[in-house]
């Protein structure tokens, strides 16, 4: 196997996640080379051959240019196997770039099988073994699935340049508000998913939060139907999270909210379903209905 | 202006989950079946356009067995102007590769300003189907939107990227927006459009018609996770899991 890794910058940094794809790469031992649009002073530290095209002429995200940038590189490279983080640009590029090899793709890989590769299916409720039918395949990697490789060497760089027209303009970043929270230093969270049924009960959850002497944050779902607002939000889209305790009420615990809470200290899980993705992540589940269980464990906290 | 809105009917994300016979697909008698999340946003994106736009015509598509036409009687109801059923009993069996060339093969020639897809399917979250339909037909695609704007022959998508950054982007139409959840709030269809809804049009078509590729992915198996989590669970009366809860949190942690 020969692998193209397309690593990712952003806003002038070199984002971690290029080294997990190099990580999944040494351990399928396959060989490697990697692609980026970025600029020369946010290279990757790795002993191997990078195909570099410059962020001022590519642009950050623009897809028909770095897919034809992905295209050339993974010629040169003599690539069978094109992988690319499972992230809002990874999964944005890899199909057009599938495409274009008449290669299949395989998204959100979580784990490397003997005879293929593991993917989350149904909310991660269940778990599916694929492989590529075709001579090529493209790739992508959950996000944090694998061990990032350790830094060190330097790459060997070629250049490239445009030469396909874009199709999408690309107007600018947008930061989303900062809000009066920082959950992120709070040291214990109490979260409200969609199990708390109805807006007036997020109410429960913020009260269980003061007595246990914490913030209340909230499940993407929640956020969405704006019972909470935005700032409240742990998860990838949200806020990255690592408290003490974190205890999460009425969370199935769909992946992009695992990925934002799991480096907390202690997880406590509140879910009618004690086979919910939750419980990987959590110390205790407890088996109730959060709309029960919440005031009568504030009650007594208080008391 | 012409609109096409694909969707998929999902099984309820709550419900506990059999794997089928086969070993590659769960079964699926007993389970509740919805519009997929996310194409919800789409319907919704595409009617607030329809009837911002004047003249504007708005098809639904779904590729399935029969069940799928309750989903696409939804969308007629949430406004829709026809469905389209892209009839295939094994649709489970297609991999993302064959769904988007059955749908470019469906939309090709039929000159859509605009076709809105979900960013991805709750059951196999690959996200490939949108974008891949977009590049088969040619035209540019805009994934993962979570705010959306039309004016004079364009449109400009706010992607939703990781923490909370956003990137602007614009296209001229043709074009495909693939929605994020939290992009608009979906409808709920009222009796009198429900009622109307069954007198607009139902399209059926063999997916067999229209789709001449062969999958370029195999699954090998559908299981259930390996628990990894060690997890201690509580059952039991309330009172009783809140002072024991109260005894592991005094115990194991620092917060009280």
């Amino acid at each position: 196997m020969k692998a193209l890794l397309v690593g990712e910058y952003r806003e002038g940094k070199l984002l971690e996640t290029t080294y997990e794809l190099i990580g999944f790469a040494q351990q399928l031992k396959a060989e490697f080379e990697l692609f980026l649009v970025a600029s020369e002073d946010q290279l990757p530290q790795v002993e191997a051959k990078l195909y570099l095209a410059d962020v001022n002429e590519a642009k950050e995200y623009n897809p028909a240019l770095h897919k034809q940038l992905i295209l050339e590189a993974a010629e040169k490279a003599g690539a069978d196997t094109i992988v690319f983080i499972h992230s809002s640009n990874g999964w944005d590029l890899a199909p057009r770039v599938a495409l274009a090899l008449s290669a299949a793709q395989i998204s959100e890989v979580v784990e490397i099988k003997e005879d293929g590769y593991l993917l989350p299916a149904c909310n991660a409720k269940l778990r599916r073994t694929v492989k590529a039918a075709t001579g090529k395949q493209v790739i992508t990697l959950q996000a944090g699935a694998f061990m990032p490789a350790e830094q060190s060497g330097a790459p060997q760089v070629e250049k490239l340049s445009i030469t396909a027209t874009a199709q999408t303009e690309f107007l600018g970043y947008e930061q989303a508000e900062a809000g009066e929270v920082d959950l992120g230093k709070a040291e214990i969270i109490v979260s409200a998913g969609r199990g708390v049924g109805k807006p007036e009960n997020v109410a429960m959850i913020e009260a269980l939060a003061k007595a246990l002497g914490g913030e209340y944050g909230a499940s993407r779902p929640v956020v969405d139907a704006g019972w909470a607002p935005h700032d409240r939000q742990v998860g990838t889209t949200g806020q990255t999270v690592s408290p003490k305790l974190y205890v999460a009420c009425g969370i199935s615990g769909a992946i992009q909210h695992l990925a934002g809470m799991k480096k907390s200290e202690f997880v406590l899980a509140i879910n009618t379903d004690k086979d919910a993705p939750i419980g990987e992540v959590a110390d205790v589940l407890v088996v109730a209905d959060i709309k029960q269980f919440a005031p009568a464990l504030t009650a007594k906290l208080e008391g | 202006m012409n609109i096409l809105v694909c969707i998929k009917q999902v099984p309820d994300m709550e419900s506990r989950f059999k794997v089928a016979a086969s070993g590659t697909w769960f079964e699926e008698s007993d389970l509740a079946w919805r519009i997929n999340e996310y194409d919800e946003f789409a319907i919704e994106q595409a009617v607030q356009l329809k009837t911002e736009v004047s003249g504007a015509d708005l098809t639904v598509l779904s590729i399935g067995p029969a069940r799928v036409k309750e989903a696409l009687k939804k969308a007629l109801a949430m406004g829709c102007d026809r469905a389209v059923n892209l009839v295939d009993e094994a649709a489970h069996e297609k991999d993302s590769f064959q769904i988007a060339s059955a749908i470019a093969a469906f939309a090709k020639e039929k000159n859509f300003d605009l076709i809105f897809t979900g960013m991805q399917s709750q059951d196999r979250g690959s996200g490939q189907v949108g974008v891949l339909v977009a590049e088969m037909l040619g035209i540019p695609a805009l994934t993962t939107a979570v705010e959306f704007a039309y004016a004079d022959n364009s449109v400009t998508v706010r992607r939703e990227l990781e923490g909370g950054l956003r990137a602007a982007i614009k296209a001229s139409t043709p074009a495909l927006v693939s929605c994020q959840l939290g992009l608009n709030t979906p409808r709920y269809p009222t009796l009198p459009n429900i009622m109307k809804a069954k007198r607009k049009e139902m399209l059926e078509i063999p997916v067999a018609d229209l789709l001449k590729e062969e999958a370029r992915l195999t699954t090998l198996s559908l299981a259930y996770p390996e628990k990894k989590g060690s997890a201690q669970i509580l059952e039991g009366d309330v009172a009783d899991l809140v002072d024991q809860v109260i005894g592991i949190l005094k115990e194991k942690t620092a917060v009280l």
